[in-house]
């Protein structure tokens, strides 16, 4: 589903290079967790998936495309096969929690008829049902961030990216949210979330890639999110 | 915003067809007036100085030569017609057209000139008369009629050029006006911009509605020009100017209705151009 070869990029004007020789193989159905200090090179991953970024050097196929080469006129039909949420929430503040989940199909031109019965749908899903004519400022942190996760999803893609989705939610919001992503996850999306939480990491005991200055410093599976012994570092055997 | 890109492409469009209706004007002018201009070839008469007529009045044998001259082979293909007027006749003419008040109290027939009349297939050929008799001995002078048209055409040619002028500065202003609105626009809803890009929504559903943006306002302020010109053409020019004055073929309504879809196509294309453009430089996927 997802395989990084040797990626490297740097930003312009940068000093140091966000990521270097990348390798990463992620499976269909999988959920991973990217951890890391702050710009080690998490977000810089997700912006690649995201196609927001083309990489340097090295090779990136998600979902059966080439990010590399693929054509500026394809990215919008790649990204209709991902959902993306955000720590903000990126909702519009003056449509309600319906129209701001409508928004993501009207504007790639689905029907009404498929509209009005996926947002009911996906708002069942994040448990959202009785709030859809609510306005975001009425929701919680926790109800705005299953709003925008229902936002990503009710395009049904395969893949989910997750740039820290719990980080502006308080302990309680945090669970209810990565219970919402397991129950994604269990019915066969994969889910990739950059996080600095390291509680609900230890608490998930899902794969972990550790990023380090832009480098893969582990890859575990089911592991909590402290760092393996100084020297040691873990990777998967079939990318030993 | 978009009430600024109204108002300078109505303006800009503005001048842009009053350009175009001057020169309708000139073409109006032309074709009414060029027709009926002729050439005059002045014979010498006893009063002319010995500079221009050097042996007095015209003698037989040089009319003879001049109406030989004009029924030449190489003349006649240019020439529709032509008759002589003799100095009565001239003298006739001028108490017809003056009355009383007329030059004919101070003249009298021999003081004026006899003169051939020449109508041309096509006006702009006059010079080739000019030039055949200008030196022809027995002719006083030949005159172009054309010639007493060139200084209110060139005022024409100089409001045209003005107009122009302006239109142009001003179009290029509605250009930059366009983008930088547009970009303010694309900030202002960069929110929801940003998630259409996100939902992979395609670029040209993000640019559309900007660029449409740009074009209807383009074509409102264009709207607005035509129907400032239509208000001018149709209560000063038609209800006043063409009053007092004789001249019949001032530009109409059906001139206006003639350059509105050059002028609305011209502010359309331009928005396009300048909001696609801006569009393409801040709303890419």
């Amino acid at each position: 589903m997802i395989r990084l070869e040797n990626v490297a990029k740097t930003y312009r004007g940068a000093a140091a290079s966000a990521l270097t020789e990348v390798q990463l193989h992620i499976d269909r159905g999988e959920f991973v967790f990217l951890v890391g200090s702050s710009g080690s090179g998490k977000s810089s991953l997700l912006r690649l998936m995201l196609r927001e970024e083309k990489p340097d050097s090295g090779d990136l196929f998600v979902l059966g495309e080439n990010l590399k080469t693929l054509p500026q006129r394809r990215v919008a039909s790649y990204r209709r096969k991902l959902g993306v949420v955000f720590q903000d929430f990126r909702l519009l503040p003056n449509k309600t929690v319906y129209q701001n989940i409508a928004f993501a199909l009207q504007v790639i031109g689905k029907s009404r008829a498929f509209i009005d019965t996926s947002v009911p749908d996906v708002l069942r899903l994040v448990g959202l049902a009785d709030k859809s004519s609510s306005f975001p400022a009425a929701l919680s942190g926790g109800e705005q961030q299953r709003v925008a996760i229902a936002r990503a999803l009710v395009n049904r893609p395969e893949l989910l990216l997750a740039d820290e989705p719990t980080g502006n939610l308080d302990p309680d919001n945090s669970k209810e949210i990565m219970g919402l992503l397991s129950r994604i996850n269990l019915s066969g999306t994969t889910i990739v979330m950059a996080t600095h939480d390291r509680g609900i990491v230890d608490q998930m005991q899902r794969r972990v890639v550790e990023i380090q200055a832009g480098r893969i410093v582990r890859d575990a599976e089911t592991a909590s999110y402290h760092e393996a012994p100084s020297g040691q570092v873990e990777i998967p055997e079939d990318q030993a | 915003m978009v009430l600024s890109i109204v108002l300078v492409t109505f303006v800009s469009l503005s001048f842009v067809s009053v350009a175009a209706l001057l020169q309708i004007q000139i073409g109006n002018l032309k074709s009414y007036w060029y027709d009926k201009a002729q050439v005059a070839i002045y014979l010498c008469n006893d009063f002319e100085s010995e500079l221009v007529c050097p042996t007095g009045a015209i003698s037989q044998t040089e009319q003879i030569t001049v109406v030989g001259q004009l029924e030449s082979s190489a003349l006649i293909k240019y020439i529709e017609n032509y008759y002589f007027e003799s100095q009565d006749e001239a003298y006739q003419r001028l108490l017809d057209e003056g009355g009383e008040i007329s030059a004919t109290r101070y003249l009298n027939p021999d003081q004026l000139n006899a003169t051939y009349w020449v109508s041309l297939r096509d006006p702009k050929q006059a010079d080739l008369v000019v030039e055949a008799f200008e030196s022809q001995p027995g002719v006083a002078a030949v005159a172009d009629q054309r010639s007493y048209f060139d200084p209110i055409i060139g005022l024409l040619n100089g409001a045209t050029l003005a107009a122009g002028s302006v239109a142009t500065v001003m179009l290029f202003s509605a250009a930059l006006l366009t983008t930088t609105t547009i970009r303010l626009s694309a900030f202002a809803r960069r929110r929801e911009i940003g998630i259409m890009r996100l939902v992979g929504a395609s670029s040209a559903s993000i640019q559309l509605p900007f660029i449409l943006e740009g074009l209807i306002a383009a074509i409102l302020g264009g709207g607005l020009a035509i129907g400032l010109n239509l208000f001018l053409v149709e209560n000063y020019l038609a209800e006043s100017l063409a009053s007092e004055l004789a001249f019949p073929n001032f530009v109409t309504s059906a001139d206006v209705f003639a350059v509105a879809p050059y002028v609305l196509c011209l502010g359309a294309i331009l928005a396009v151009l300048a909001s696609g453009i801006s569009t393409f430089r801040h709303l890419r996927t």
